[in-house]
């Protein structure tokens, strides 16, 4: 079974799930097997399902288990500074981009901890 | 002793290219690896991404989008041409701007106009002295671009196909099949010709969410642009093994060259030598 973070919330996909087009935003992207089960964060991308199928396109992907809370924040922070800083620039939206992707990296870290899962 | 002289200097010049070139060989040598591995990391999103888009064009969904229809007129055709931003590294250029010459000259024989943007200095140089309109370039991207350079130029000949200013979409790179070898590649980007997948259904269409007119749209522009940072990746990495090539060839040259002209030296300085020793022989004799 897959989650993954579609545009329009968080879709769960059971194998012979019907042919499917989406795109991802950023958020968690989580694969389980029987066995075990892999936590990705990703920062937006592409969905396809097939029946037997599923492919990810992510822009980027990082295992949730490395993501280093601190550096996040502080680059949050950047965004955020860099944001209040310039009015217009061509960078502004990069920097939207990036605070948004901070913002919920932080988020999928919240919600590992309370669900236990997080070291 | 003048021709000695003057052999020496060549020589001693000639050292200082090889120099040159041997360093050159050898920074070349060492980025290839990583430029490879960056090529080859990426590789695999294309062919997923072309999988999928090859089924878009034979699914036809409902909303028939503008890349995926072939054009029944040919008014005009569109090249991306991708060259290196430096030179030194042997034919590729030329053999890249030569392949796309021939297209457009067929072409224009035919009356269909050309434009054209460009990614590198060097495909923007040898492609003004054409008959075409220069769309939007972009040079001095360095080894390790970001997929978002290769938007600007990609954008504007999409644009140029939308509003039907061309009717075809060729992009142009050197392909790296070894590091010996490195081939000039034309691929038609659009129209998106349709792959036929013998493992799949006939009939079936995907579930587009949101709306299925944005999200074609997002997804046939992220498969272009993926299609042409991956030629960009290929150029990058045939244009170190060409240089690799072009200089180990050079450096080879310049020691052949350089050990004829010790050749020369020797003689000439022996020549010399032989002759003063018979002046003085002579004087002697004189005396």
């Amino acid at each position: 079974m897959v989650f993954a973070p579609a545009e329009l919330g968080e879709v769960g996909i059971a194998p012979r799930h019907a042919p499917l087009l989406t795109r991802l935003k950023a958020g968690e992207l989580r694969i389980q097997t029987p066995t075990e089960t892999l936590s990705l964060f990703v920062s937006g991308g592409l969905l396809e399902v097939q029946p037997n199928q599923v492919m990810v396109l992510a822009n980027s992907f990082i295992r949730t288990s490395e993501i280093d809370e601190a550096k996040t924040r502080e680059a949050k922070l950047a965004a955020e500074a860099f944001l209040a800083s310039s009015a217009e620039s061509v960078d502004v939206a990069r920097a939207e981009a990036e605070l948004a992707e901070m913002t919920e990296r932080l988020r999928v870290l919240d919600r590992l901890r309370k669900r236990g899962q997080l070291r | 002793m003048a021709g000695t002289k003057e052999i020496r200097t060549q020589i001693r010049s000639i050292e200082s290219t090889r120099k040159i070139t041997r360093a050159m060989e050898m920074v070349a040598a060492s980025k290839i690896r990583r430029v490879q591995a960056r090529m080859q990391a990426s590789r695999p999103y294309l062919v997923r991404i072309r999988q999928v888009t090859g089924h878009l064009a034979v699914l036809r969904p409902e909303f028939p989008h503008p890349f995926l229809l072939p054009r029944s007129t040919m008014r005009g055709v569109g090249f991306l041409v991708i060259g290196t931003d430096r030179g030194l590294c042997g034919g590729l250029n030329i053999n890249l701007i030569r392949t796309v010459w021939n297209e457009v000259r067929i072409l224009n024989k035919q009356g269909i106009s050309i434009r054209f943007a460009a990614i590198g200095q060097k495909a923007l140089t040898g492609l003004r002295r054409l008959d075409a309109t220069l769309v939007a370039s972009v040079t001095h991207l360095g080894d390790r671009p970001a997929p978002e350079n290769v938007i600007g130029p990609l954008r504007a000949l999409l644009e140029d196909y939308r509003q039907g200013h061309i009717d075809r979409l060729v992009l142009a790179f050197n392909y790296f099949q070894n590091t010996m070898i490195q081939k000039p590649h034309l691929v038609t980007l659009l129209p998106i010709p349709a792959q036929r997948d013998p493992g799949l259904a006939d009939h079936w269409d995907y579930l587009y969410e949101p709306d299925s007119v944005d999200l074609i749209d997002t997804w046939l522009t992220r498969y272009l642009e993926a299609e042409t940072y991956q030629g960009l990746l290929e150029n990058i990495a045939s244009e170190q093994a060409a240089r690799m090539v072009a200089m180990k060839s050079a450096s080879e040259n310049a020691s052949t060259l350089i050990d004829t002209l010790k050749l020369a030296y020797n003689k000439a300085r022996q020549a010399a030598i032989t002759r003063e020793i018979a002046e003085i022989v002579g004087g002697a004799a004189a005396v």
